[in-house]
C-alpha cells in the first residue's frame, strides 16, 4: 500500500517535471538563484581591475564599492575611484531599477559638481574596461526572459547550462549562456552575444567563498572580449558586510563627501 | 594621565590610515597667433602650478578635515603667479544634516556654456578665461536632509575680489583692471556678511535646484573712467554692487536627452532683470558599433537687458561637440562655439584630453575669436588674443 503511495507520488512528482517547459526551468533556476542571494542587507568592497588591450599592455584601476539592498527592485550602490590619480575621488552614484531606466550621478571633484546622467548608455565600457554598465550593474530576476538548456559539467562541478534574454532597453546583447552552479546557485561562466547574435565575450568567475554562512562572492573575474582581444581581471580584495548603511548612505550628499 | 596617553595614541594611531596627501603638479605652455593689442603684451607663456590635498577622516568618516592649496607661477603675468587656499574645511556629517565651516568651493547648476546660477564663488579668472576656475570662499554650510530635498544655508564672512590679468598678460581689457583699488557700494566692503540659501531635490527623471542670494555681485562691474593705479599707471577699478539673485535650475533626464534650464532674476543698482541658459545635449552612445560616444550640445543664452547686459552672450547660441572615447586613456575632445544671433561675433574652442600611463595626464585648449565687431565691448579687446595651450600634469 504504502509502495503504491510511493509509486504514485513519483509519477505525479515526475509528470510535473515533464510538464515544465525549458521557460519554466530557466525562471525557476533564477528564482532559486536570487532566493538564495536574498538579506545580503549591504556591503561594502575594495577590487582591482587590470584592464589588458589586444598587445597585453596593462592598466590598473583600484575601486571602493558600496551596495545596499533593495526589496523588490534593483540595488543602490556608490562607487568612489582611488586610481588612476588623476580621477581620484570621482564617485559614481546609481539606483537600479528592474525594467525602468536606472538612476545615475557622477561626482567630479575638481569641479564640485554633481552631474546627472543618461542611463542609456548600457553597453558603453565601465572605466575603459572590457565590463560594460549593464555587467556591473545589479542582476534581478526580471530583466531577463530564460531558457533552460541542459545539466552539465564545467570544471568538475555540476551545472545547468540556460539562456536568458534581457528585456531591459539599450541592452548590447540578443543572449547570454550561463553556467550556473548547482550547489552555489551561482554562474562560473557567462557567455555573452552581442546584436548581431556573434559571440562578443565571455566572462568567468573564480575562487568563490562562502560569507556569512549564506552569500557566495568570487574573488576573481576574468572578461574576455573575442572581437578586439583586450581582456579585463577585475579582483575583489575584500567583501564586508553588515555595516548598517541606510538610503541616506547613498543620497547626491554622500555623493558629494565620498572619498 | 596614563589614560590620556592611550587615548592620544589611539587618536594618533587609529585614523591614520585615513590621514593621505595627494594633488598634482602641472607644466603649462600657452601660445598666441597674433601679437597682443599692447606692447607691455608676450606671445609665448610659460607656467607651472601645483595643488597638493591633504585629507583626515575621523570618528568613523562622519568627520573630516581638508586642505587644499593652490600656486602657479607665471612666466610674464605677475598676477597670474599667484597662491589661494582653494579648501581649508571641517566636515561634520549628522544623521539628517550636514555642517561645513571653512573654506570651500561650492558648484550649483546643470548648464556647459555659462554658470548663471552658480554665485557663491569668486572666479578666478587668471586661471582660465571660461570662468571654470574658482578662488576658495569662507563659509559656514548646513544641510538640512529631507525626504522631500536637501536644503543649504550658507552664511559668508568674507568676499573675495576676482583675479584679473596684470599689464603684462594676455586677454585683458586695454587698461587693466587694477585689483588693489576695487570699489564696494557696501561701507563693509570685503568684511560684508552674504547669506544664501538652497533647495535641491531629485524627482524621478527631474532634478531641480531653486537658491537665492543676498550679498555681494561676484561680478564686478568696470568704472568707465580711467584711474591711476597704485604704480601711477592708467586702468579701470572694479565695482562690487550689492545684489539679490534668486536662481532655478532645472535637468530633465529622458534617456539619451538632458534637457537644462538654468534662470536666473537679479537684483542689482535697483535694477532687476532676468537671464537664462536653455538647451539640451544627447548623446549618441556606442557610434559605428565602437565604444565612443559622440555628444551634441546646444544651449542659448539669453539676458534681457540686451546690449546693456554685462556679458557679452546676451543673445547668443552656444552649440558643442563632444566625443569620448571610452578607452583605458579616458580620452576626450570638446569642440564648441558660441555665436551672437545679432553680429559676426564668434568664439570657438576645442579641449581636449588623455591620460598618459598611470599618473600622467595632457590637458589641450585653444580658443579663438572671429568677427568681433567694435560694437562688441566685451570681446572686441580680446579679438587679437586666440591662442592655444598644452598643460601635462602629473598626479600623486
Amino acid at each position: 500500500m504504502k509502495g503504491i503511495i510511493l509509486l504514485f507520488s513519483l509519477v505525479a512528482f515526475s509528470g510535473a517535471v515533464f510538464a515544465e517547459t525549458a521557460e519554466e526551468k530557466g525562471l525557476a533556476i533564477a528564482v532559486e538563484a536570487d532566493k538564495r542571494d536574498q538579506s545580503w542587507g549591504d556591503q561594502a568592497t575594495t577590487s582591482k581591475m587590470i584592464l589588458r588591450n589586444s598587445q597585453g599592455a596593462e592598466s590598473t584601476r583600484e575601486i571602493r564599492g558600496k551596495a545596499l539592498e533593495v526589496k523588490g527592485d534593483g540595488d543602490k550602490s556608490l562607487i568612489i575611484f582611488d586610481t588612476p590619480r588623476d580621477i581620484k575621488g570621482t564617485a559614481f552614484l546609481s539606483f537600479t531599477h528592474t525594467l525602468k531606466a536606472d538612476e545615475q550621478w557622477l561626482y567630479l571633484p575638481a569641479l564640485k559638481r554633481v552631474k546627472r546622467i543618461s542611463s542609456s548608455n548600457k553597453s558603453g565600457p565601465f572605466m575603459g574596461s572590457e565590463f560594460s554598465y549593464e555587467d556591473i550593474s545589479s542582476q534581478e530576476v526580471a530583466k531577463y526572459k530564460y531558457k533552460f538548456i541542459k545539466d552539465d559539467k564545467y570544471n568538475g562541478r555540476d551545472v545547468f547550462v540556460m539562456e536568458r534574454y534581457p528585456q531591459y532597453k539599450k541592452s548590447g546583447y540578443t543572449k547570454q549562456v550561463a553556467w550556473i552552479d548547482k550547489e552555489m546557485y551561482q554562474p562560473l561562466k557567462i557567455e555573452f552575444y552581442d546584436r548581431k547574435k556573434s559571440l562578443l565575450k565571455t566572462l568567468t568567475e573564480h575562487d568563490y567563498k562562502k560569507y556569512l554562512n549564506k552569500y557566495w562572492r568570487p574573488d576573481r573575474l576574468e572578461m574576455v572580449n573575442h572581437q578586439t582581444g583586450k581582456s579585463t581581471t577585475l579582483l575583489w580584495k575584500s567583501y564586508k558586510f553588515k555595516n548598517g548603511y541606510k538610503s541616506r548612505d547613498f543620497d547626491r550628499n554622500s555623493l558629494k563627501r565620498a572619498r | 594621565m596614563k589614560n590620556n596617553l592611550t587615548l592620544l595614541l589611539l587618536l594618533c594611531s587609529g585614523p591614520l590610515w585615513a590621514n593621505e596627501w595627494s594633488g598634482n603638479i602641472a607644466l603649462e605652455y600657452k601660445s598666441f597667433n597674433q601679437d597682443g593689442l599692447s606692447s607691455s603684451q608676450f606671445n609665448q607663456y610659460g607656467s607651472v602650478s601645483v595643488q597638493p590635498e591633504w585629507f583626515h577622516e575621523w570618528d568613523n568618516g562622519k568627520q573630516s578635515l581638508s586642505f587644499v592649496p593652490f600656486s602657479r607661477w607665471d612666466q610674464h603675468d605677475e598676477k597670474r603667479t599667484h597662491s589661494d587656499i582653494r579648501e581649508l574645511s571641517w566636515l561634520k556629517v549628522f544623521d539628517e544634516s550636514e555642517l561645513r565651516v571653512g573654506v570651500r568651493k561650492v558648484f550649483w547648476g546643470v548648464a556647459e556654456s555659462q554658470h548663471l546660477v552658480d554665485v557663491i564663488n569668486q572666479t578666478d579668472l587668471v586661471e582660465s578665461m571660461d570662468g571654470e576656475e574658482k578662488l576658495g570662499q569662507p563659509m559656514i554650510n548646513y544641510a538640512l536632509i529631507n525626504d522631500w530635498g536637501t536644503v543649504d544655508f550658507f552664511v559668508l564672512p568674507y568676499f573675495r575680489e576676482r583675479t584679473f590679468p596684470s599689464v603684462n598678460g594676455r586677454l585683458r581689457t586695454p587698461l587693466h583692471i587694477d585689483t588693489d583699488n576695487a570699489i564696494y557700494e557696501s561701507s563693509d566692503k570685503q568684511n560684508h556678511v552674504d547669506y544664501a540659501l538652497r533647495w535641491s531635490h531629485s524627482l524621478g527623471d527631474w532634478d531641480i535646484g531653486l537658491s537665492h542670494f543676498n550679498g555681494t555681485s561676484r561680478d564686478p562691474a568696470i568704472s568707465t573712467t580711467a584711474t591711476l593705479d597704485n604704480n601711477g599707471a592708467l586702468s579701470l577699478r572694479p565695482i562690487y554692487y550689492l545684489m539679490q539673485q534668486t536662481g532655478l535650475d532645472l535637468q530633465a533626464t529622458k534617456a539619451a536627452w538632458l534637457w537644462k534650464l538654468e534662470a536666473i532674476n537679479r537684483r542689482i543698482k535697483g535694477e532687476s532683470y532676468i537671464a537664462a541658459t536653455a538647451g539640451f545635449e544627447y548623446t549618441f552612445y556606442s557610434i559605428f558599433e565602437s565604444a565612443s560616444d559622440i555628444g551634441l550640445v546646444m544651449e542659448y543664452l539669453y539676458d534681457d537687458r540686451g546690449t546693456k547686459a554685462l556679458t557679452p552672450f546676451e543673445d547668443d547660441l552656444m552649440m558643442g561637440l563632444r566625443w569620448t572615447n571610452n578607452d583605458e586613456n579616458n580620452s576626450s575632445l570638446l569642440f564648441g562655439v558660441i555665436a551672437d544671433r545679432n553680429d559676426s561675433s564668434r568664439l570657438y574652442s576645442i579641449e581636449g584630453s588623455r591620460r598618459i600611463g598611470e599618473s600622467w595626464k595632457l590637458n589641450i585648449e585653444a580658443r579663438l575669436f572671429e568677427g568681433v565687431p567694435s560694437s562688441d565691448k566685451f570681446l572686441y579687446p580680446f579679438r587679437q588674443d586666440s591662442f592655444a595651450q598644452v598643460e601635462l600634469a602629473y598626479y600623486f
